[in-house]
């Protein structure tokens, strides 16, 4: 049984999307603290511009153009979902997390490869970096990815459909936090 | 104030023992009023029978005065304290004056090593003194203190020069003190650095130019190296 | 969030009212009622304040009585102070003073106060719980590994805390550092849903300005935590992967920076202050309206003066760096921010105090509490302008005048505010009052060598006495009578008040079973909590009220009654 609370809107705003909003402010600092470090860092290390010649950007663009599409997928799944077809919003969340695999098995084929030639995280600073912030980064991919799978089950049921546009939120969110990796771990040299 | 409790025995000892009494001064008096003000109105205002209290929204302008003048006033102190405290912290930390002499001091768990500049005056050469916990400094010259630590982050905390700074590996912090009283005072490490924190503690010795003169020729690596007595020395 | 929905229309209210016999876990263990999740933190916070008060009565007797083998305890050795002195801090920190102030009150107050069932995310409430709860075993665990507790002051500065060969605690760090990042999960968790609960699910008729202040100050030092803990815990992570997996984030030899740890640490703990500090006003500005049967005097300048207050404690972390080597020119704005801050804080004690004029005041338990709660915070206020002006921070940084005045702002915060809160509300939490006779006794029994302990210490800190030190027998100017006489007394004032606390459990207790009972508004509040049975049932209202007016109209003019419920039609 569900509270009334939880029915309730004084803000206007549903209580969902509201929440959905704060989780991702509550993000935003935990990232804009780790990227503001790395910031700091890497102004004061010359040396990191070489360091960082040795990611692959092609890998890394592969990647952001995967999480890009994922995201048109979500937009286009919340649009299906506002139109009431749940089957169809199903389906497209379902190509989402298609795109959430596939940026993770990129990934663990690229770490693979860099630690092959001995950039592991303990190589130096920028590696430390380069590994947690990407690795933070990827357990929100895998997070996003497991509660995606969870509302698109129940939205091929046609329930609870206005999920499908909070899940929509975070994973943009996801994405954009990528965007501010990928030129700040890869391109920056 | 402070100088009742511990003795001031650097030049700028005297600038913080001001500072702290204009602030314990501006903020006492807030701090009575505030009290008094309440305490008052506690025993003014205790409940009586038959009586009500006021139905008072706090917007009235007569009242509200009695909230928006001191509010200015604090403001107007908060200026005092912050040219005061900008001042002293100026003088202290941010001015360095030229050196007569300099120390290199450093701390490891859990000992301060202080080097010397031994009768040259000039560190890093074979007439350094190497004393560990202890600090031999001569009246009335302006030294520089290189500050470095080995491990973790220790403080160089000296009570009577009412002097702090952070020890940070990997760092050499600059900085100056000017010892003016002769005595034989503790020096502290005021950052935790681990389980022996507690007995990391150092002495600071402030002698006279004669007196310093004398150490130094008995503590000097080249003194002992040729085996000539130090006493000796010390009373010519 | 997604799994408290579950059904897709809202189930009637009296649903919640038919229910049947509840199993003791699905009651007490595994509940979602937000006031069962209340009690627990509370509980949960209680034990943990003996846990450190019992550290802290360990530590202190090590002080008074250096190398005597304290009973219950033991002999106190240089690693057992550390790791006693370090845990104290965080205990009473983020396992007292957040848990009962912010996560027991803010789940008591806010679904009862804005006129709700429960929490809009009842399970994610009880997930935040849960974690709290192992994130205070996780705690107390390593105090029992190999090495023992974690020691390097609950700032954790690296490269102490970075390395077992520094800290020699190897596993107690990685613990220690643990237990704080799953509380900080726990309270974002919490946080979130305090902040939607009272933005979203008021009664109908409430507006932003009918909110009762101590709701406003929860929700706003929610925000504060949510804004500022997310560059820590990126920090924490970066700790713990120096510890445990060899970078060197922190690690100057290696290309790391201690020093951003500071920044990280403090950019969150000095809000901090004000996350803990908020919720304790707000009780005092419910207690001493009621019980000066006043309105508020200027309800918009305090809720103003928090959100200024809010924004400035943002700009002001680095005052707790001014000796650590940052550059020297930068004090000046520090000092500068934290001089302002005290314009919005004096105020709302002006506020306060001016409450009172006018007022028929009742000097009842929870109203000495409240009142005592002003009168010592302010002592605590105002030591805080010597440590913020930089240049006498430098003599101060680090001895035990710092410690005295942060115990005068954490103690009215943490003990002095929760117990106004709890004295205050036990009526409506458990139905009956409490015996007023006793709890006076354990108020003078608290107060009074609560300043015997801490205005001492001010005098030894002026003296040079630095912190953290299990034996100032090393230090010949430290060791001098009159200051170890002084350490005796403090050690006995604290003996003392923690003597009376037994007051306060035994009152509690027998009030519990015994005491009058309370009805539904013993205290002639406003405020909707009081509009419902003592104790509130599940859901806690037959029918959810609907409010018509401001939280504070006491004593209007053309009324025969000197109080007027929120929920009372005109």
């Amino acid at each position: 049984m569900r509270p009334i609370a939880t029915t309730r809107s004084s803000s206007g705003m549903p209580t969902g999307l509201l929440a959905v909003w704060w989780v991702v402010a509550s993000e935003i600092v935990i990232f804009g603290g780790l990227l503001g470090s790395y910031i700091m860092y890497r102004l004061s290390h010359d040396a990191w511009a070489g360091e960082a010649a040795n990611t692959n950007t092609e890998i890394g663009l592969f990647n952001t153009f995967v999480l890009l599409t994922s995201s048109l997928f979500a937009v286009l799944a919340h649009k299906a979902a506002e139109a009431g077809d749940g089957k169809k919003a199903a389906r497209l969340l379902y190509y989402t997390i298609g795109g959430a695999v596939t940026f993770v098995c990129v990934k663990a084929f690229e770490w693979n490869m860099e630690i092959s030639h001995g950039y592991t995280i303990t190589a130096n600073t920028f590696w430390s970096f380069y590994y947690t912030a990407a690795g933070i980064h990827a357990l929100h991919v895998i997070a996003g990815a497991i509660i995606m799978a969870i509302v698109a089950k129940d939205a091929a049921k046609n329930l609870e459909l206005h999920r499908v546009e909070l899940i929509g939120i975070y994973w943009h969110f996801v994405d954009i936090v990528w965007i501010f990796l990928f030129p700040l771990l890869y391109i920056a040299k | 104030m402070i100088e009742s409790l511990v003795p001031a025995a650097s030049t700028y000892a005297w600038e913080i023992d001001a500072l702290f009494e204009l602030v314990f001064w501006l903020v006492g008096f807030w701090f009575i009023a505030c009290e008094g003000m309440f305490f008052w109105l506690i025993f003014k205002f205790k409940a009586k029978d038959g009586q009500r209290a006021q139905h008072i929204t706090g917007d009235e302008k007569h009242l509200h005065r009695w909230i928006s003048i001191p509010h200015m006033l604090v403001l107007v102190c908060d200026i005092f304290i912050l040219g005061a405290a900008v001042k002293v912290w100026y003088d202290i930390k941010q001015d360095l004056p030229p050196a007569e002499s300099i120390v290199r001091i450093v701390g490891q768990q859990w000992t301060w090593t202080f080097v010397h500049p031994g009768p040259d005056n000039v560190l890093d050469t074979a007439d350094d003194i190497y004393k560990v916990n202890e600090l031999h400094l001569e009246k009335d010259v302006l030294y520089h203190y290189k500050l470095e630590a080995v491990d973790v982050l220790h403080d160089f905390s000296v009570p009577v020069f009412r002097l702090k700074q952070d020890a940070i590996p990997g760092r050499v912090i600059t900085g100056w003190f000017e010892p003016n009283l002769e005595g034989e005072f503790d020096v502290q490490c005021a950052e935790i650095c681990g389980i022996g924190h507690g007995l990391m503690a150092a002495r600071v010795f402030i002698t006279s130019p004669e007196k310093h003169a004398a150490w130094m020729a008995s503590e000097s690596p080249l003194a002992l190296a040729a085996n000539i007595p130090s006493q000796g020395i010390g009373e010519e | 969030m997604a799994e408290s929905i579950t059904t897709d229309a809202p189930a009637p209210a009296d649903d919640h009212h038919g229910h049947e016999e509840q199993s003791f876990w699905s009651k007490y263990i595994f509940s979602t009622d937000h006031k069962m999740i209340a009690m627990q933190y509370m509980f949960t916070g209680i034990a943990m304040a003996m846990i450190g008060g019992f550290m802290a009565y360990a530590f202190r007797m090590q002080l008074a009585f250096p190398g005597i083998d304290v009973p219950g305890f033991g002999i106190v050795t240089p690693a057992n102070y550390n790791a006693l002195v370090t845990n104290h801090g965080a205990i009473m920190i983020f396992w007292v003073a957040m848990p009962v102030l912010i996560a027991a009150f803010g789940n008591y107050l806010i679904p009862l106060m804005c006129g709700c069932d429960d929490m809009v995310f009842p399970k994610i409430n009880r997930l935040s719980y849960q974690i709290f709860l192992l994130s205070a075993v996780v705690l107390l665990t390593s105090f029992f590994v190999e090495g023992g507790g974690f020691g390097g002051a609950w700032t954790a500065y690296p490269p102490l805390s970075a390395k077992a060969e520094y800290s020699l605690t190897p596993l107690g760090s990685t613990i220690w550092l643990v237990a704080v990042a799953l509380e900080f999960v726990a309270f974002l968790l919490g946080g979130i849903n305090f902040i939607t609960t009272a933005m979203n699910s008021r009664a109908p008729g409430m507006k932003l300005y009918d909110i009762p202040i101590v709701v406003w100050m929860i929700v706003i030092a929610s925000i504060l935590f949510l804004v500022s803990v997310g560059p820590l815990i990126a920090g924490a992570i970066m700790l713990l992967f120096d510890q445990n997996l060899g970078t060197a984030f922190f690690d100057p030899a290696r290309g790391g920076d201690p020093i951003l740890w500071q920044h990280l640490f403090w950019f969150f703990g000095h809000p901090e202050v004000y996350v803990v500090l908020l919720p304790a006003l707000g009780i005092t500005a419910e207690i001493i309206t009621v019980f000066a049967r006043k309105k508020l005097f200027g309800y918009r300048t305090v809720l103003h003066t928090t959100i200024a207050t809010g924004v400035l404690s943002f700009t002001v972390w680095a005052h707790h760096q001014f000796i650590a080597g940052v550059d020297p020119r930068m004090a000046h704005v520090f000092t500068l921010t934290t001089l302002l801050i005290s314009v919005p804080i004096a105020e709302m004690m002006f506020v306060y105090i001016a409450t009172l004029y006018g007022g028929s005041i009742r000097l009842t338990t929870p109203m000495l509490w409240g009142l005592a709660f002003i009168a010592e915070f302010l002592i605590g206020g105002v030591t805080g302008i010597f440590l913020g002006a930089s240049g006498a921070d430098i003599y101060f940084h680090d001895t035990y005048f710092v410690l005295a005045h942060f115990h005068y702002t954490f103690f009215p915060i943490a003990i002095i505010g929760t117990y106004a809160g709890l004295t205050y509300w036990f009526p409506k939490m458990f139905g009956r009052m409490m015996n007023d006779r006793l709890g006076k006794i354990h108020f003078w029994g608290t107060i009074i060598p609560f300043n015997f302990i801490f205005i001492p210490l001010f005098l030894v800190g002026m003296g040079g006495q630095h912190r953290r030190i299990y034996d100032y027998s090393h230090f010949p100017e430290l060791a001098v009578p009159w200051m170890q006489d002084i350490r005796v007394l403090a050690t006995s004032a604290l003996l003392v008040m923690i003597s009376f606390q037994l007051v306060f459990f035994y009152n509690f207790i027998v009030s519990l079973r015994r005491g009058e009972k309370a009805g539904k508004n013993p205290w002639k509040a406003n405020t909707l909590e009081w509009t419902t049975e003592s104790p509130p049932p599940h859901g806690n209202w037959k029918e959810l009220p609907t409010v018509y007016r401001g939280p504070y109209e006491y004593s209007l003019p053309d009324r025969e009654d000197d109080y007027w419920p929120q929920n009372e039609p005109n």
